[in-house]
């Protein structure tokens, strides 16, 4: 079979589904992931969702996309743009129409062109592409509806679930025009409705159809070839900043010889951390859905205080709730870790949107002098690192540590190399030893944390609690000894700076700029940092994922770099605590808040112009 | 049971006791000491879990693992506390405000999981430790600091709320009476599941004598009942009176008068299902009637910590995956 010039030859791509909230379009686009990551490509996803659970059908506000971004080499972003949408009515579109390469192709779904859809998605004229300025496009109109029901044809199921399959005729042709292999797609979904032969065959069936459309169809269809890049060996998995976060925590219980409990309360976009750990009964793990977020924290306490490695799991709003009681644990020095999937706020703000907006309420949100350590992963597989680390310093030094992920990072998804326990950093828990010897708050000069002692340790009975205490155990109101503790339990957060690696720039090491960013925006500053070394300029990027304590050496990084621009999803919390903390240096800050993530066209853009001024 | 041998003493820290003279506290602190000697678990195994108020100063005055934590909470920290090892003997000390207030949530999802945790709730009616406040126990129109022209609430009644949230154990207490207070906390205590324990106490500063009606007197006895499963429901200064069910509702008797003999009386059975005898046995009150005490609701039902465990117990009876490198390379993998 010939495709002549239809073969478009790309190092990366991004394709966007898009569709009503109910067309099933995260599903089509993480099974897409999964047959891509077979090919040997690298890949990046990020899913775009309203927070409805079913909007209005066919409205521009109840349109759910998904982005799979794929290529030969690293890819670190979904994308800023996407070269295909795959759009099941006008209203995708529509939403869609701004995040679009330019000369991109539409596959759109013909028979959804009525009146009454253009009504909906409020569209003045019949001509949609015309009236969003869509001219010089690749559009393709395929009847996907009817393709689905022609396709079915012969089974009993009713009108509405046979139009259920419609985003599996999709996924054929788009599997079609990427060369992507049916099986694994096959092998997933018989995995999801292998209990229902009857919906199972029906999807593979539209599946087929759709990847037989697109290759009769050819002449109509471009085909895009995307070469397998060289990638490090080992086993790969597909994974989700949630589900890694889930993860991390279950190694380090292992790791460390005890029980790890989640006391949890559903919240957008955390929940899924919730789902991981409730499957891993298998494991040992104990999960508490707990009537609220307050509950939730306070059992993870009470869960730690009798020894098991006590976590919980929030998205800012929550945090707010669980102010307090991580005020006891910072009295009560347990061992506690808080995740905080950001979301855009104040308030319920965008509960299914990004940003990086709680950083300040996770390092003094809370009263009085109460000094917890912050963690901030950076990519959707790192977040199994980093709630093993905040795990480990935790256990390690009798503190409540708060790990940041954000929608993006926890929604998002790309392939890891699965590591091997062997491999992991040993952690050791601080029991105990000596009944003689015991005293509530004594501290080893070195970490100043305290030992555990659990109920059930015969000899060790003491009280602790959010009243002040002395060495001893024993509540105190001496001034003194108010000021002495205050001092030691900051002291000992500061120490654990013995955990945290020294920052390494990215491009260049010294130069013109330095791009500082932390958390989840590290896959489009990388990439802004490399086109911009690639274009010849001097620029680095120096990435945070300890923000409290920060790195030994970020001064000496910064001080290599003539200017310094910290780049964040907020109005400019991380450049105010650098400030703060360094103010020796001069920060520009470059700021976005829309509950996106980050163009790497955007950054490109502002630190050029930095080098100009 | 008694493997350990202690006495109410080896229950008692070296803190000094820092509640008011005259405090109602001080007793149920040596009526717990007691139960808790005589039922011989081993001291170590006992976590006792406060909130804020002035009963939850209590575990610093006992010698066993300890955490007083913050206001509202105990119920939450308890229940992490109990499912992360349920080996645990872990007792909940509360006030009105701490439980019924702040608190309310957590205490009635406690009490809705049957988590195996005894929780003492004093109820004083008042809160105490910031001076004299009126808490979700006062009675309508009464005049505190805060309610000065009397309130315009009314209370909750901590046996209905109870009910209401399913519970499996309910009993009733008052601080004056040590050697019945020990023995329904030894009864709260072998119960499995959530055993709240209302104990009437009195603070003695800023709400003394609001129990009075019930505690004082030469006729006190007629005043108050003391229930046990299988026995008559009989009390008065001469036991010749009884509890007889009449027109759907709970009446008061003298035996030998107007008709009414012994076989008249009811038997009181804490473990029936149903909830409407233990709801009027709850909501008994003076002058009509006498306020009940004793266990009056001791019902069995699944317990969430064991339930818990078990059900880990049976998945991983079953399981493929047994370590995280398994897990780590479950599902869809592929190699490079």
């Amino acid at each position: 079979m010939t495709k002549e010039s239809k073969v478009i030859e790309l190092e990366e791509v991004a394709i966007r589904f898009s569709g009503d909230s109910g067309d099933g379009m995260q599903l089509t686009g993480t099974l897409f992931s999964d047959a891509t990551a077979l090919v040997g490509n690298d890949f990046s996803t990020f899913p775009d969702y309203p927070s409805e659970i079913r909007a209005p059908q066919g409205t521009v506000g109840g349109v759910s996309g998904f982005q799979v971004h794929f290529g030969k080499n690293k890819i670190n972003t979904p994308g800023d743009k996407a070269h295909v949408l795959v759009a099941m009515n006008p209203a995708a579109i529509k939403a869609n129409a701004k995040f679009l390469m330019p000369s991109a192709t539409i596959i759109y779904d013909s028979d959804s062109f009525t009146e009454k859809n253009f009504q909906k998605a409020k569209f003045a004229t019949n001509d949609p592409f015309t009236e969003l300025g869509l001219i010089d496009f690749t559009k393709i109109g395929v009847p996907i509806t009817s393709l689905t029901k022609e396709a079915l044809i012969d089974s009993d199921m009713d009108n509405k679930a046979v139009l259920r399959s419609k985003n599996m005729l999709a996924l054929g042709l788009v599997s079609w025009i990427f060369n992507r292999p049916l099986e694994i797609i096959e092998e997933a979904l018989a995995a999801k409705f292998g209990k229902n032969p009857t919906v199972l065959q029906s999807n593979i069936d539209v599946l087929h159809a759709g990847y037989n459309y697109g290759m009769n169809m050819e002449h109509e269809t471009p085909q895009y070839l995307v070469p397998s890049g060289e990638i490090e060996k080992g086993i790969y998995r597909n994974i989700s900043g949630n589900q890694a976060t889930a993860w991390g925590f279950i190694a380090a219980a292992e790791k460390a010889g005890i029980e790890l409990f989640l006391g949890s309360y559903p919240i957008t976009p955390a929940t899924d951390i919730l789902h991981t750990l409730s499957e891993r009964k298998d494991l040992g793990v104990k999960t508490f859905q707990a009537e609220d977020e307050i509950a939730g924290i306070c059992s993870a306490i009470g869960a730690s205080y009798a020894g098991a490695l006590g976590i919980t799991t929030t998205s800012g709003p929550g945090l707010a709730l669980k102010s307090e009681a991580i005020g006891l644990a910072v009295m009560a020095e347990l061992p506690l870790v808080v995740v905080d999937v950001q979301r855009g706020g104040p308030s319920t703000g965008l509960p299914t949107k990004t940003e990086q907006s709680d950083l300040m309420q996770s390092l003094w949100g809370r009263s009085g002098e109460s000094p917890v350590v912050v963690l901030a992963a950076s990519s959707p597989s790192d977040c199994f690192h980093y709630a093993y680390m905040a795990s480990k310093i935790a256990i390690e030094r009798m503190t409540p540590v708060i790990l940041l992920t954000d929608g993006f990072l926890g929604n998002g998804s790309e392939p890891w190399k699965i590591p091997s326990m062997a491999d992991m950093p040993p952690i050791t828990k601080r029991m105990a030893v000596s009944q003689e010897t015991y005293k509530p708050y004594r501290r080893p000069d070195n970490t100043l944390a305290r030992e555990w002692a659990i109920p059930g340790m015969e000899g060790f009975e003491h009280r602790i609690g959010g009243l002040e205490k002395d060495e001893n155990g024993a509540v105190s109101h001496v001034p003194e000894n108010h000021q002495l503790m205050c001092e030691l339990r900051a002291e000992k957060v500061a120490r654990c700076v013995d955990f945290v690696p020294n920052l390494e720039t990215k491009g260049c090491t010294e130069g013109d700029v330095l791009i500082v960013g932390w958390g989840g925006t590290f896959g489009h500053l990388v990439s802004a940092t490399r086109d911009l070394n690639l274009l010849g300029k001097k620029v680095g990027l120096a990435h945070f994922n300890y923000i409290n304590p920060l790195p030994a050496n970020t001064a000496d990084v910064f001080s290599k770099y003539k200017k310094i621009v910290v780049c964040e999803l907020n109005l400019g919390q991380f450049v105010s605590y650098l400030r703060y903390m360094l103010p020796q240096f001069k920060y520009l800050q470059y700021n976005k808040i829309q509950g996106m993530p980050f163009a790497v066209e955007d950054i490109k853009e502002n630190v050029l112009k930095i080098l100009e001024d | 049971m008694s493997e350990f041998v202690y006495d109410a003493k080896d229950f008692k820290s070296s803190t000094e006791v820092r509640w008011c003279p005259g405090c109602g506290d001080h007793a149920i602190l040596n009526a717990i000491q007691r139960a808790m000697a005589s039922l011989g678990n081993k001291i170590s195994d006992y976590a006792i879990i406060s909130g804020i108020g002035c009963s939850s100063r209590f575990p610093y005055y006992m010698n066993t693992f300890g955490f007083h934590t913050i206001h509202g909470r105990a119920s939450a920290i308890a229940s992490g506390v109990k499912s992360a090892n349920p080996k645990l003997h872990v007792w909940q000390i509360t006030g009105d405000g701490d439980a019924l207030a702040i608190g309310g949530n957590h205490f009635i999802h406690l009490v809705r999981r049957n988590i195996d945790i005894n929780v003492i709730l004093f109820n004083n009616k008042i809160y105490g430790l910031t001076k004299g406040q009126y808490s979700p126990t006062t009675d309508r129109g009464f005049k505190t600091k805060s309610s000065p022209f009397g309130t315009v609430e009314d209370p909750f009644v901590p046996g209905q709320l109870v009910l209401g949230a399913r519970g499996t154990f309910f009993a009733r207490a008052i601080d004056g009476n040590l050697k019945m207070s020990q023995e329904i906390f030894v009864e709260a205590a072998g119960h499995k599941g959530t055993s709240i324990v209302e104990v009437l106490q009195n603070c003695v500063i800023f709400n003394s004598g609001i129990h009075e009606e019930i505690t004082k007197g030469d006729n006190r006895e007629d005043k108050q009942i003391y229930l046990k499963h299988g026995e008559k429901m009989i009390f008065g200064v001469n036991k010749d009176k009884g509890i007889v069910f009449e027109q759907g509702k709970l009446k008061a008797v003298t035996i030998g008068a107007d008709g009414y003999t012994l076989d008249d009386i009811l038997v009181h059975d804490a473990k029936e299902q149903t909830t409407y005898l233990h709801s009027a046995l709850i909501d008994m009150a003076l002058p009509e009637l006498p306020v009940a005490f004793g266990v009056i609701r001791a019902v069995e039902a699944p317990v969430y910590d064991q339930a818990m465990a078990e059900q880990i117990h049976q998945v991983q009876e079953k399981r493929k995956i047994s370590c995280v490198d398994e897990l780590l390379r479950s599902g869809n993998t592929w190699e490079v």
